[in-house]
Formats: C-alpha cells, structure tokens, sequence
C-alpha cells in the first residue's frame, strides 16, 4: 500500500477518535484541549489533502483562536458539566 | 477491490461520520458549550467534504502549477501542454478560506452569549434554562 494512503487513514482514524473524545468528556476543560488537538489533526489532513493554505489558516484560527476563546469563556462560567 | 473502493472514498466516510458524531453532540448533549463543539465539528466535517472534492489524485497542488516550460521532467510537461494532467482544484480551497473565518466569529458571537446567559440563569445546562422563567 502507498504510505501516504496508509498516513492518511491512520490520520483520520485518529481525527474521528478525538472529535469523539471530545464529545464524550465530562470535564469541559479536557473536551476544549481534545477539540485543539482535533484541529491539528484536520490542519495534518489537509496538508495530505495538498490544501496548504486552508491547513495554515486552519492551523491558526481553527487550533489557536477557538481554543482560547472557550478557554475564557470557560473561566467565566463553570468547568464542570453536570 | 473492495478495500480500494473504500481507501479512494474515505474522506468522504469520514465526513459523514463526523457530521453525526457533531450532530449527536448537538441535539443529545445539555451543556451549551458542549453544543457549541459539536457545532464547530459539523462545521469542520463540512469544509473535509469540500476540500475532499477538490483532491485529485496524484495531480499537483495549485501553488505547484508551472507552465510546460518551467516542468523539469520533459514527458510531464508535454503532458500538461497536452491537458492531459488532473489539477488540484482551487475554488473549494478558497471558498472553504473564507467559511473559517466565518465560523470563528460564529463561535465567538455564541460564546459570548453564553456567558450572558450563565452571568443571568447561573447555568449553562438548557434542560435547566427552559425549566426557569424571567
């Protein structure tokens, strides 16, 4: 098998357990650092996907400004999901 | 053969699996920043499709397009002169540019609405929300 191909599905497969680690967490702070690690995992696809540009500006507002937004909209309300 | 139908439409399966695991988040899940997740999951399961329509195989990327004369490999470059060689679509690539940006406002716009309604019901969770009045 081509071992791009086979990069590309083990790279997916990882994306589509951290979309649904993400989901399931219960502490809200954990599901934020899970959804960051997503976005760095769809950025690495779309490098496969030869799309470097979505990938960098993926990179930049999917992974670093989505996080520390919910991150300070988690320090104003509460952590825990309940 | 059947694995390599699934291998060349993999992208495709993966889509539709995120956007059922957002959607699940969406609908099941009480907590609105929970919500607010699966949303920007769906989002991302959307611009896969797009960038995933755009994907040729082994045809080069759009920053890598050259004309004949400046393709070092001379049988390649007749072949492009020719037409003959499949090119990575640019169009979904800059469409799915411009619906990053949106979705990133999307997200702030309704977090910031969030807090509002934390500092006003002093909960995120909505089964609490829809239970209180005023």
């Amino acid at each position: 098998m081509d071992m791009v191909i086979l990069a590309h599905v083990i790279i997916l497969i990882f994306l589509v357990a951290t979309a649904l680690a993400a989901i399931i967490s219960r502490d809200l702070l954990e599901s934020v650092i899970i959804y960051s690690a997503y976005s760095f995992t769809i950025t690495v696809t779309y490098s496969i996907l030869r799309v470097v540009d979505v990938a960098m500006t993926e990179a930049a507002v999917g992974a670093g400004i989505s996080s520390v937004l919910f991150v300070a909209a988690l320090c104003k309300t509460k952590r825990r999901e309940d | 053969m059947l694995i390599e139908t699934v291998l060349s439409r993999i992208d495709y399966i993966v889509t539709v699996i995120l956007f059922c695991i957002g959607l699940y988040a969406l609908i099941i899940k009480p907590n609105l920043i929970k919500k607010l997740i699966g949303m920007n999951v769906i989002e991302t399961s959307v611009y896969l499709f797009f960038i995933a329509s755009a994907d040729v195989r082994l045809g080069p990327a759009s920053w890598q397009w050259a004309g004949p004369s400046e393709i070092a490999d001379a049988a390649q470059a007749a072949r492009v002169a020719a037409g003959q060689v499949a090119l990575v679509n640019p169009i979904p690539s800059a469409l799915i540019l411009t619906a990053i940006v949106v979705s990133i406002s999307v997200t702030a716009i309704s977090l910031a609405l969030s807090i509002k309604i934390y500092e006003h019901y002093g909960t995120l969770d909505t089964r609490k929300i829809m239970r209180l009045k005023g």
